[in-house]
């Protein structure tokens, strides 16, 4: 019996396959239509919701909290996904050149990735701080402004100031893997693109560009996904202030699930944030997928 | 000069990979388009930390100033160190940062390694749709789950336990290491395990014989990076644990060290950094690992 078990694939993919299963079923898959029911509950914290149809929605779309964190979601992700796309792109053509010490730069430039954002966040809100920013400071000592910049206390000094936290964070992720796929084109194109006489911006965009587009596809599709998705940094920061003008899709439905104890409507927030993602990964994956001849085939 | 050109091309072609016709390029123009930038990304993505540090060791009359050098340190103190050591649970947040990270990354890994070995090597019938699966969830965002998982959590009395962080981390720990694995064992050849088949070796005799050794560098990845990623979790804490003793260390120093209007920053900036350190330094040893982990967590 324990040799025929060990013989059927099946039977022991099915085993092998049960611890990982059973958590993601039970914390991943579940919750996930929990959150689907959730949202069209009307469901507190501590009272089991009933169903209200689209009631959730429909509120939330006339909500004016809920637009400025829709706005605010699609400008922070936008400004903060292009700055970190052209930065980072910018510094893993730096380090794909000859340097000395290259390692060293490479394992210095993760470390904002590698460190708990929320810790750096705290950082960020001291650099950011109103009375006593060393950023004012400097500006200040050298002549370009008067009085100290209140980073945080305007809607959109403080908008800048959390996509400046949020690039900062971001672009080690991107330089890093953009620096791996700069590492798998052979050098032999760019010989040979400079015998036929190509500058080097032609070189980077008839050769470097076109080799790193699927790369820069799935990387970009994971740095719009985690932009969108951003908490940790709004929370730290500024809590979506000042007057919510920082609030972000999953700030907002954390106040207003967990804080506010209304978990239907936060839940509602959560999925209504599902789209735009699908939205971002589709573009990526039908847009900026591997071509036919970039794997040694023919062009179409 | 053509036989120094001629030692030059062939020194370049000999280490081609990196090097490519970076010979080209004159001192000067090196200087200005790459280290130039490169110092100038340098500085700021590592300033924060300079910051975090010097303010950790600033006393209060040289914090809350606008006079003198805010760049360097008059005359350094332990009192924020000290505070936040004996004033504040920051010892039993290291501890319960440790525990958790430590449990939910064992367990995510052992997990893990049966469900990539059985993805990919069993092939059981359907292991290319539960390979899809695995990346679907590994794209799932923690900030459009933790709602509807805060009510799972609730309902199976786990609420302000440790044991919801060990149980709720590994689903997004389990996705991505089996992701990572499954690479790795595509790249162990297949006819090893034929021969250790025909051996008469059981299935479970070539897992733990053959495939994981030879997996070594691909656990190291996996666990280094998932380790990195519990210790970094910000929004589960924050959501499932309400007792002090209990929160993870990103958790308690941005919710227990601010006290109404009035900021430490001298003991948040010492939590931050010593909050920070672990992860850098395991990080330091595992250089190689972790990105080699991250790019290949985007590769398809």
């Amino acid at each position: 019996m324990f040799d025929k078990l060990q013989n059927s694939r099946n039977a022991l993919g099915l085993i092998f396959m049960m611890p990982a299963a059973i958590l993601l079923v039970l914390f991943l898959t579940y919750p996930l239509g929990l959150g689907v029911w959730l949202g069209f509950t009307d469901a507190k914290v501590g009272r089991a919701g009933e169903w209200v149809g689209f009631e959730n929605y429909v509120f939330l779309a006339t909500d004016s909290v809920t637009q400025l964190a829709l706005f605010n979601t699609l400008f922070y992700t936008t400004i903060a996904s292009v700055l970190k796309f052209f930065l980072g792109l910018w510094l893993a053509l730096l380090l794909n050149r000859n340097l000395r010490l290259k390692s060293f730069f490479r394992a210095v430039i993760l470390l904002p990735y590698i460190v708990p954002t929320a810790l750096s966040a705290i950082a960020f809100w001291w650099l950011f701080d109103a009375q006593f920013s060393v950023i004012s400071w400097v500006l200040v000592k050298m002549g370009i402004i008067d009085t100290y910049i209140d980073f945080l206390g305007s809607p959109w000094n403080a908008r800048f100031s959390v996509i400046a936290a949020n690039v900062w964070r971001g672009v080690p992720f991107v330089a890093i893997t953009l620096l791996a796929g700069l590492q798998t084109i052979s050098p032999s194109y760019y010989e040979a693109s400079a015998i036929d006489g190509a500058t080097p911006w032609q070189q980077f965009r008839y050769v470097t560009l076109p080799l790193l587009t699927p790369i820069i596809a799935v990387v970009m599709t994971f740095s719009v996904l985690f932009t969108f998705t951003d908490f940790q940094l709004i929370y730290v920061i500024t809590r979506g202030g000042p007057l919510n003008a920082t609030h972000l899709m999953a700030t907002l439905s954390f106040q207003r699930a967990i804080s506010g104890g209304a978990l239907g409507e936060g839940a509602a927030i959560s999925i209504a944030m599902v789209p735009f993602l699908l939205a971002a990964i589709m573009f990526s994956y039908f847009g900026l997928q591997r071509r036919v001849w970039q794997q040694g085939g023919g062009d179409k | 000069m053509s036989s120094d050109a001629k030692a030059v091309n062939t020194a370049t072609a000999e280490s081609a990979d990196s090097t490519g016709m970076s010979f080209l390029e004159t001192n000067r123009r090196k200087i200005f388009a790459t280290y130039l930038p490169l110092g100038g990304f340098l500085f700021v993505l590592l300033f924060p930390f300079y910051w975090m540090g010097i303010t950790a060791f600033k006393p209060n009359n040289e914090l809350l100033s606008r006079e003198g050098n805010p760049f360097w340190v008059n005359s350094p103190t332990l009192a924020h160190v000290k505070k936040l050591l004996f004033d504040t649970a920051y010892p039993e947040w290291m501890w319960n940062t440790v525990l958790v990270s430590v449990t939910s990354t064992f367990f995510s890994l052992a997990a893990s390694v049966f469900a990539a070995y059985a993805i990919e090597r069993l092939r059981f019938s359907g292991a290319k749709q539960v390979g899809l699966a695995i990346f679907l969830a590994y794209l799932v965002p923690p900030s459009i789950l933790f709602i509807p998982l805060a009510s799972v959590v609730f309902q199976l009395g786990l609420f302000d336990t440790r044991l919801a962080l060990i149980l709720t981390y590994p689903t997004f720990l389990i996705p991505f290491c089996t992701w990572l694995l499954m690479g790795y064992f595509r790249s162990i050849p297949f006819e090893l395990e034929e021969c250790a088949l025909i051996d008469g070796a059981s299935r479970w005799q070539i897992l733990t014989k053959i495939v994981l050794p030879l997996a070594v560098p691909g656990l190291i990845s996996a666990g280094i990076f998932a380790f990195t990623l519990s210790w970094n979790e910000f929004i589960y804490a924050l959501t499932f644990v309400s007792s002090s003793e209990l929160k993870t260390l990103p958790v308690g120093v941005v919710t227990e060290l601010v006290e109404g209007d009035v900021y430490h920053w001298g003991s948040l900036m010492a939590g931050a950094l010593f909050g920070s350190l672990p992860v850098a330094f395991i990080y330091s040893f595992f250089v190689e690992y972790y990105v080699s982990g991250m790019t290949g967590s985007v590769k398809e």
